[in-house]
């Protein structure tokens, strides 16, 4: 089953950047790479679940605003301590210049 | 409750541990001031180049002055290369292994890890379980019970602080760890902090580190000479005290339990030689709100935030005159806390500012288990 959620406008998140996507009682987190595609991700970090919305988006890794804990946010593969579980991914599509997520992918 | 409870209260084991976990002291939410999200960004921004300069400094002054002390062994004028020598290894090291730990240096991350692995080895810490501790010791600063890293326990143990500006506790403690970890064991306190699959790579550090130092004993029995042991691991002991003397600026003396980093940290001032030798950590209450922005950045980061903090001491002598008579006084009082007045420009802190503890138990035996 998808679920399709449009999350924002291509140009509201700068390029090397993350924002949050909000879906009821879920926090998710949307990228925009220095290449210039998009990527979802689960929005609390694995290890004492921080905001990874308030995080550094940096070539392909979201470093976690408590901990300096990184994840590769294309993959969701946790890089080391102190994040030692990965993180869930989505799919992504863009459309007529939005960032659509399928929050059930 | 008896000092000696009190003190009991500080292992990661006792009953203040759980009390806090049960209150929601642990892993809470802590206060930080708003900084706009395109300006916490430049902020944040990563660079090689201060940290590679940094690095270069620290490296090249720390070789040339050990060659002029073996250079001019014997005479007079070795001591002040070694003084500065033990300095640069013993004390600048301490926040070589924070700041890398932190992975904010530089922006290549392996040169994070090499140097992490490097002051890790001058610090005697165990990479491993000092990046969990450190960990804990963001989640939960001063929170007692939870925070490994509590120098200024109230009340304070004086002469284990004062014995340590020559490492004379420290050192024999890393050792014996050295020696747990090599056996394939964690202490109980570490057991709470280290996952069980990092366990293996302590064991394994341990076992490196063992061997080196034991064939720098060698090589002083061999060679008659004191010089290898003033080279390698002499330095965590007679290069301690500078920083031991800047780590008790930034939480000494002041209130435990509380979610705000404005009321338990300190921001100090410093003069340029020790803002390198301590790579800006002097901005502690900046690096505990935000641990992402990297020292190089903390002055400005101090700029951004400052009307929402209490005043900066404008010294560490200033410090010093605070510091001192807090735990003196704690000797004999330990309720006795510092509060911190936050300027009328700041944003009011509601809770309590110290406290939060369960009531008396007996202290616990500290013990080895197997990891
Ligand atoms: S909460 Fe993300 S690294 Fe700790």
């Amino acid at each position: 089953m998808s679920q399709w959620i449009r999350a924002c406008a291509v140009d509201s998140i700068d390029v090397e950047d993350v924002a949050p996507l909000v879906v009821g009682e879920r926090h998710l987190a949307v990228y925009h790479s220095e290449e210039g595609e998009y990527y979802a991700t689960d929005g609390h970090c694995t290890h004492e679940r921080a905001l990874l919305c308030e995080g550094l988006a940096m070539d392909g890794v979201i470093e976690c605003p408590r901990h300096n804990g990184q994840f590769d946010y294309r993959s969701g593969r946790a890089l080391g301590a102190p994040v030692l579980v990965d993180l869930r991914t989505y799919p992504v599509s863009v459309r007529d210049g939005y960032v659509y997520v399928d929050i059930d992918g | 409750m008896s000092h000696r409870a009190r003190l009991g209260q500080y292992r990661l084991t006792s009953p203040a541990g759980r009390f806090a976990v049960d209150v929601g002291l642990a892993g809470a939410e802590w206060y930080r001031s708003d900084v706009p999200r395109k300006r916490l960004k430049e902020l944040m921004g990563r660079s090689d180049m201060p940290a590679l300069r940094d690095c270069v400094l620290w490296l090249g002054l720390a070789g040339g002055a050990a060659a002029g002390g073996v250079a001019l062994w014997g005479r007079w004028w070795a001591a002040p290369c070694f003084f500065a020598y033990g300095v640069l290894y013993g004390s600048a090291s301490d926040s070589r292994w924070h700041e890398t730990g932190h992975g904010t240096a530089f922006k290549t991350r392996w040169m994070d890890r090499v140097v992490y692995q490097l002051a890790s080895f001058c610090m005697m810490r165990d990479p491993t379980v000092w990046r969990w501790q450190h960990t804990r010791h963001h989640s939960d600063t001063l929170i007692v019970g939870r925070d490994a890293e509590i120098t200024a326990m109230r009340p304070a143990r004086l002469a284990r602080i004062v014995l340590n500006l020559l490492g004379l506790v420290d050192v024999p403690v890393a050792l014996r760890l050295m020696a747990v970890h090599a056996s394939g064991r964690l202490t109980a306190e570490e057991q709470t902090f280290v996952p069980p699959e990092q366990r293996r790579s302590v064991y394994r550090t341990s076992r490196v580190w063992l061997v080196i130092y034991a064939a720098t004993v060698a090589a002083a029995a061999a060679s008659g000479s004191w010089v290898p042991l003033v080279l390698v691991g002499g330095p965590r002991l007679y290069g301690a005290s500078l920083f031991v003397l800047y780590g008790l600026t930034q939480h000494a003396g002041l209130g435990e339990n509380v979610l705000d980093h404005r009321l338990n940290t300190r921001t100090v001032k410093m003069n340029a030689v020790n803002r390198f030798l301590y790579l800006n950590m002097n901005y502690h209450t900046e690096h505990h709100m935000f641990p992402m922005v990297p020292y190089h950045r903390l002055p400005a980061l101090h700029e951004q935030v400052k009307d929402d903090l209490p005043a900066p001491y404008p010294s560490m002598w200033a410090a010093y005159k605070e510091i001192v008579p807090a735990i003196l006084r704690q000797l004999r009082d330990p309720t006795y806390f510092v509060k911190r007045e936050l300027p009328s420009t700041a944003t009011p802190y509601r809770g309590p500012l110290d406290g939060l503890l369960p009531a008396a138990e007996p202290v616990e035996r500290m013990s080895v288990q197997p990891g």
